[in-house]
């Protein structure tokens, strides 16, 4: 690996005094389980790197009655050894159990994965359907954004190089609502998704009506890929099969996935079809309790 | 880029070692502490060879930077045995034939160590699991499975 300083901030407006004079010559490393490996192999090369992990804000979540506000630096198997998160966000758990294995879980965070910008992050099309919010900080103060518009490229996302992620805050879960997120990998455990799906749903109170429906898609494109379109055209259909799979049809219509070594076109559309309705239903089973 | 001087406790004993940042805890438990129970495999964190229980937690020491050790608290598999006896686990993998060229044991050791530290009497299903990001390419991981069973029953007798 090549040499580089390392920075131990203990505060915000330290880490931000620290980017705002580097800029892209810093890193922040939050559990390394992306960084240190793009390092090693020279994809990314820092003069400085800057841990996060000192920063009480950013080891840090919160769950009450506005929802869950999650420091970046939080760690997937904090999350879900918690189990008042779980209760509370079973598709959010269920992408935290694929990150890697329990060795990576240990050190991985959710923002992590949202900053890594890879297609097939598996958290980020969760994040998208729950209606997570980024909180970012540089030099000239704090914004927030949805989350779906984090990601630009393979690897790049909108905040600049003197920014850090702060929390991602997901909203408390709404009354009949349901979320779930699924990925089709070759083995079973430990890979990366060739597709991957996250589906949340409204219902009305009697459960026979979608109210709303958010959709996003992960490995399918350049970056997970919020399918608007098809969740916006659940709301008012009755709840069923037919409703499902014109939603899974406009969900495959937006998936623009490359052939590689991993899948082909053709292979990744259908699995973003199968992958719709089988998170949709279970959705919707999760809305009706 | 100078060296830092980190000072960290490994196995219980507090340890002083001047690190380059861009030594992985792995490396300077290797080179520097001398450690060498712990091993390189792929180095970019999925064989989990370098396995070690880092603040409490089990993850992968290539991915782990030495500096980020300071203050904190490293367990290896020379922690395992005492002077006395094997770790159950340690026992149990010798006598089920849990391993045969031996580079990935350390790492199932302390993974299996931590398995059982969260559940006491894992299903076989749990055990697979939480070891998935153990690769070993000898035994086939049958053997290794039922090691650990026997470890989990001879530690909840103890």
């Amino acid at each position: 690996m090549h040499s580089f300083d390392f920075a131990t901030p203990t505060s915000v407006s330290d880490a931000v005094a620290i980017l705002a004079k580097e800029g892209s010559n810093a890193r922040l490393l939050a559990g390394g389980t992306d960084l240190l490996i793009g390092m090693r192999v020279g994809r990314a090369t820092p003069g400085l790197v800057v841990d996060a992990k000192q920063i009480p804000e950013l080891k840090q979540y919160k769950l009450d009655g506005n929802g869950l506000q999650l420091g970046s630096a939080v760690t997937c198997r904090t999350l879900y050894e918690d189990s008042a998160v779980v209760d509370a966000y079973p598709a959010l758990i269920e992408s935290a159990e694929l990150i890697g294995g329990m060795q990576t879980q240990g050190r991985a965070s959710i923002g992590g994965n949202l900053c890594n910008a890879a297609p097939s992050g598996d958290s980020i099309p969760t994040l998208i359907v729950l209606g997570a919010e980024a909180v970012v900080i540089g030099p000239n103060g704090q914004r927030n954004l949805a989350v779906e518009d984090v990601c630009v490229a393979p690897g790049k996302t909108s905040l600049a190089d003197n920014e850090l992620l702060l929390t991602i805050n997901i909203p408390a879960p709404a009354a009949n609502s349901g979320a779930c997120f699924q990925r089709f990998i070759p083995r079973n455990e430990m890979d990366i998704a060739i597709a991957s799906v996250a589906s949340s749903v409204v219902l009305s109170g009697d459960g026979s009506t979608f109210e709303s429906a958010r959709i996003a898609l992960g490995a399918v494109g350049p970056t997970p890929i919020f399918a608007q379109g098809a969740g916006d055209l659940l709301a008012g259909k009755p709840v069923n099969e037919a409703s499902i799979q014109e939603a899974a049809d406009a969900a495959e219509a937006v998936a623009t996935p490359i052939n590689d070594m991993r899948g082909t076109i053709e292979q990744r559309k259908h699995l973003i079809n199968v992958l719709t309705k089988r998170t949709l239903r279970e959705a919707v089973a999760r809305a009706k309790g | 880029m100078s060296k830092v001087h980190v000072t960290t406790t490994v196995n219980g004993d507090e340890v002083e070692f001047l690190a380059e940042p861009r030594q992985s805890l792995l490396e300077v438990l290797r080179d520097e502490l001398k450690l060498t129970g712990t091993k390189e495999g792929c180095n970019d964190g999925n064989c989990g060879a370098c396995s070690v229980v880092f603040d409490g937690t089990l993850v992968a020491s290539c991915c782990v930077l030495g500096v980020e050790a300071d203050g904190k608290k490293v367990e290896t598999v020379e922690g395992m045995a005492t002077p006395d006896a094997l770790h159950p686990l340690q026992q149990a993998f010798l006598e089920e034939t849990g391993m045969q060229c031996g580079i990935c044991t350390p790492g199932f050791l302390i993974s299996s160590k931590e398995l059982l530290k969260s559940k006491p009497n894992p299903s076989e299903e749990e055990i697979r699991f939480w070891l998935a990001n153990n690769l070993c390419r000898c035994t086939g991981y049958d053997k290794i499975v039922k090691a650990v069973q026997k470890a989990a029953a001879v530690m909840e007798e103890a």
